[in-house]
């Protein structure tokens, strides 16, 4: 193709399983937990990708395998044309000064014994840049870029808000002027009214730093204001994969059709005239996904073919939609 | 807050030994054998007419080094061994935790008296033994710590940074589990007192004349009848510094405890 | 008028609720006034810490004291006053006239029980029952909360169900003794959105079934609009703005529930560039600030808010918020800012 040079991240084949041991020293494996199964997605440099799922869908299973915190079972993740899995260490230690992650919980990704000054001033710690001194001075530059007062510098994180302290992880990922910046669930456990101050932030940010994101949620709405692409997940896999706008406004797997359905819209008259459509059934474990199409037991459109092949993630002729791609054997089909 | 009184008190004693007792505690003065508690003596004297509470001032030296050196021998080898189970996990974790099990199944007095019996008495060994014999405990508390904080976002950001597992044990995963850990040594250091106290009273820990509280009631045994005082002192200065130390333990544990502050 | 009056199931008027620990007075709920009809669902909103919860745990009177205490206020159901009750009369009185459902069902279903024992031991401790009796009402109940396979459900453990399945098992036993107020705190925040959707379905026809009332405490303003028919807005343990769902999203007189409003962003709308949040962050409640507790974060500030704590003062009919500019807003003189 002839954009894959805008290509800064590209997974192939991904597959994370994690293997369940029956007992212990015993190495038998009881099954394996199958959280991320053969997926393939690419983020072009500035733009935003959102991957959205319910928990459990693997979606910030593929972040931590990017970022080689957990080993990937097979597949590839190219960072600018490179293989992330394939990097010694030497090579990785260099990559992660690129990529870097912000976490959902405010509160568990800060270490609690340390100030905010030395949590924002590790990764330079880490990677060696400038003397003492100079590490500090930037610190205090990272608090002024986040809305930071940079005088607490001295302060630990218990001292602050929730949306106070995703800011200093926000400066901490910044620290290193990475290109690609994971986001897994960064606002979801803050209040509505911080949320928007810190997606405020991050789009700024994106501007001002040249970034590109990997905006992991189960907020579709949310989603929808940050993503320039979209990729859903269930149960391990991409369902359905689009342009923001077109994913939300024709969506064409019948799981993202429920899923922007059972999100309600904050406006009374609004809802009283939508007409909802709510899937039954609860999500089947990963241990044992069904077969063919994971969604078929609770699918609206199901047939006999769903529980027997596996659709495969592809372009329909239903959407015109450039990288318009659903794995649906009645894609477009409303539910 | 008893508790450090008491621990406080009892360093103060050990440290300025020299300035606080009475007498030499290793001179006899043979007329004033075994003389019952009064205005010279307040203790009163043993057999060889050592004054039995500058003897119990200078044990709480021996007590207090055994107390604190051997649980410190403990705690570095029990972080040690936490760390490699806890944090690597695998093959060296079961091994490790196999080999605790076992030394959690060795009655502790017993291990004692076998490895002094091996090395020798003397408080070096006594160090040794009692250090060796703690550890398990200790790599148990910190493996815990470990699992429970090993996949925290915080260590997880740390290694996306980058950051060696050596930098992520020191830095990240003890300041944030040291806290049971200072608990439980704590309270540890009472039983590494009574551990000594038991091996100098079997006449294989610390050896005569240096005063210990253990070797004191064992020499206390024969006089029973006609000189309690030799057997009382020591015995309720043992009790007390062991309960200074348990007390001492749980204040610590409250104060570490974050919804306690609340 | 008089109607209206006996249609009043619940009414709460100037509650507070402190906490008394080392660090000082944290006074979770500080005035909170509202009242709830029979067939009803209140939505109560808020950030956290906003004092949502408190309010809950107060009307049930389940705070832990010490710390907490309920120091003023009054809780009234069909005209009783709840915090008048004696121990043997609230226990009567929990679960049977109003019952609770949790945001964890995990935490609060208890581990080493069935589920169905669980149900049953609700039934029997509300009712004078034998255990076959209870039995069948169990089954009805989980029936009725849609959950299958009955019989082999029924003798399963909690960790055995998944957590949509758990929430209805919760909401079986809130339902056991047929309450007239279902509590509701954050019910479906910890599901997955097509869970949480399925949840609230049930909770509503449940009502309608039932005739009662719920109470739903939430900080999803959508669930809000679909589902509710009044709000309580709240805000450092303030109650700054009750009306019907209507007037709280159409023509909000408090600017607390104003940016509120503005911040949300919105499935069925385009991607903004930019969007308006509340700037700043809520008040440590030890150390609340003098006047108007929204003041430092509030656009429409003026010199007067910081004297003056504004009371919760009934503007229209069935429309109360505590600002002192809220007649402006309703008037029209003073413009809500884009």
């Amino acid at each position: 193709m002839k954009d894959n040079n805008n290509r800064i991240l590209e997974v192939k084949n991904l597959k994370k399983y994690f293997n369940l041991r029956s007992g212990f020293l015993s190495h038998r494996s009881a099954g394996s937990i199958k959280a991320v199964d053969d997926i393939s997605f690419y983020i072009k440099k500035g733009e935003t990708f959102g991957l959205v799922g319910e928990s459990g869908c693997g979606k910030s299973t593929t972040s931590r395998v990017i970022l080689r915190l957990t080993n990937p079972t097979s597949g590839q993740a190219l960072y600018n044309g490179n293989d992330i899995f394939k990097m010694n260490n030497r090579q990785m230690f260099n990559t992660r000064r690129d990529i870097q992650i912000i976490f959902q919980d405010p509160y568990a990704s800060l270490s609690p014994r340390m100030t905010v000054g030395d949590i924002i001033g590790e990764p330079l710690e880490i990677h060696r840049i400038g003397d003492k001194k100079i590490r500090r001075k930037k610190v205090k530059e990272l608090l002024k870029t986040v809305g930071l007062n940079p005088e607490h510098i001295n302060r630990y994180p218990h001292e602050f808000s929730g949306g106070q302290r995703q800011r200093i992880g926000i400066a901490r990922a910044l620290a290193l002027t990475p290109k690609l910046i994971l986001c897994d669930e960064p606002v979801s456990a803050l209040d509505v009214s911080v949320q928007v101050q810190i997606l405020n932030l991050m789009n700024s940010l994106q501007k001002e730093f040249d970034l590109t994101y990997l905006f992991i949620a189960h907020d579709l709405s949310v989603v929808k204001h940050v993503s320039n692409r979209v990729a859903v997940m269930y149960l391990g896999k991409i369902v359905e994969v689009a342009e923001s706008k077109d994913l939300y406004e024709k969506p064409l797997h019948p799981y993202t059709m429920g899923l922007l359905s059972a999100v309600p819209i904050p406006d009374p008259e609004v809802e009283r005239k939508r007409k909802r459509i709510i899937l039954q059934g609860d999500v089947p474990s990963p241990i044992s996904p069904p077969n063919g199409c994971r969604f078929n037991p609770r699918c609206p459109n199901a047939q006999e073919i769903c529980s027997r092949e596996e659709p495969e993630l592809k372009k329909h002729a239903i959407s015109s939609a450039e990288g318009h791609l659903a794995a649906c054997f009645f894609a477009g089909k409303p539910i | 807050m008893v508790g450090l009184s008491i621990v406080l008190l009892l360093v103060i004693i050990a440290i300025f030994a020299p300035l606080i007792a009475p007498f030499d505690p290793i001179s006899r003065v043979k007329e004033d054998s075994l003389l019952g508690p009064g205005r010279t003596y307040w203790f009163g004297t043993d057999l060889l007419g050592r004054d039995i509470l500058s003897r119990v001032i200078y044990g709480s030296r021996v007590s207090l080094e055994v107390g604190i050196i051997a649980v410190g021998i403990s705690v570095i080898i029990g972080l040690l061994m936490g760390a490699l189970s806890g944090y690597f996990g695998g093959a060296s974790d079961a091994i490790i935790m196999r080999v605790a099990d076992i030394f959690f199944a060795f009655p502790y007095i017993l291990g004692a008296i076998a490895i002094m019996t091996v090395l020798g008495p003397g408080i070096i060994n006594i160090f040794i033994a009692i250090g060796l014999l703690g550890w398990a405990s200790f790599a148990r508390i910190f493996r815990g710590s470990i699992l429970s904080i090993k996949n925290k976002e915080y260590i997880e950001a740390a290694r996306a940074l980058g950051a060696s597992n050596y930098r992520i044990i020191t830095k990240h995963i003890f300041p944030n589990s040291f806290a049971p850990i200072i608990v439980y040594a704590t309270m540890n250091v009472g039983t590494a007192i009574i551990v000594e106290a038991a091996l100098s009273f079997l006449g294989i820990g610390v050896q005569p004349p240096t005063p210990a509280w253990g070797k004191m009631l064992s020499e206390s045994l024969d006089y029973i009848d006609i000189a309690p005082w030799m057997m009382i002192f020591p015995g309720l200065v043992i009790l007390i510094t062991v309960l200074g130390f348990v007390l001492l333990g749980d204040g610590l544990r409250d104060a570490f405890d974050p919804k306690m502050k609340q | 008028m008089d109607l209206q009056q006996n249609n009043k199931i619940l009414e709460v008027k100037n509650l507070k609720t402190y906490f008394f620990t080392d660090g000082g007075v944290v006074k979770a709920v500080d005035g909170v006034s509202f009242d709830l009809n029979v067939m009803e669902t209140l939505g109560i909103v808020g950030e956290t810490g906003s004092g949502k919860s408190v309010t809950a745990l107060s009307i049930l009177r389940l705070i832990k004291q010490p710390p907490g205490k309920i120091v003023e206020g009054e809780i009234l159901f069909k005209g009783r006053n709840i915090l008048d009750m004696n121990i043997k009369e609230l226990q009567d009185f929990r679960g049977n006239r109003i019952s609770m459902i949790f945001q964890d069902p995990m935490t609060s279903l208890n581990p080493v029980f069935t589920i169905g024992n669980q149900i049953m031991e609700a039934i029997i401790a509300h009712r004078n029952v034998d255990k076959k009796t209870a039995k069948q009402e169990s089954l009805k109940l989980l029936e009725m909360v849609g959950i299958p396979d009955l019989k082999r459900r029924f003798n399963s453990y909690p960790h055995e169900f998944s957590g949509g399945m758990r929430q209805r098992a919760m909401i079986a036993m809130a339902i056991a003794n047929s309450p007239n107020i279902l509590i509701a705190d954050e019910p479906t925040t910890a599901l997955d959105v097509t869970i949480q959707a399925q949840i609230l379905e049930l909770m509503h026809e449940l009502k309608e079934k039932t005739k009662s009332s719920i109470i739903i405490i939430t900080h999803d303003l959508g669930v809000v609009a679909k589902y509710a028919d009044r709000v309580m807005v709240m805000y450092a343990g303030k109650t700054v703005e009750f009306s019907d769902v209507d007037t709280i999203f159409y023509k909000p007189c408090h600017p607390y529930t104003l940016g509120l409003m503005k911040s949300i962003t919105r499935l069925d709308e385009a991607k903004r560039e930019h969007l308006k949040p509340i700037e700043g962050n809520p008040p440590s409640l030890i150390d609340l600030p003098r006047g108007c507790i929204f003041r430092v974060r509030c656009k429409y500030a003026i010199d007067k808010c910081k004297n003056i704590l504004p009371p919760l003062l009934e503007i229209e009919k069935g429309h109360f918020t505590s600002c002192i500019r809220a007649e402006e807003f309703l008037s029209g003189s003073l413009k809500r800012k884009k």
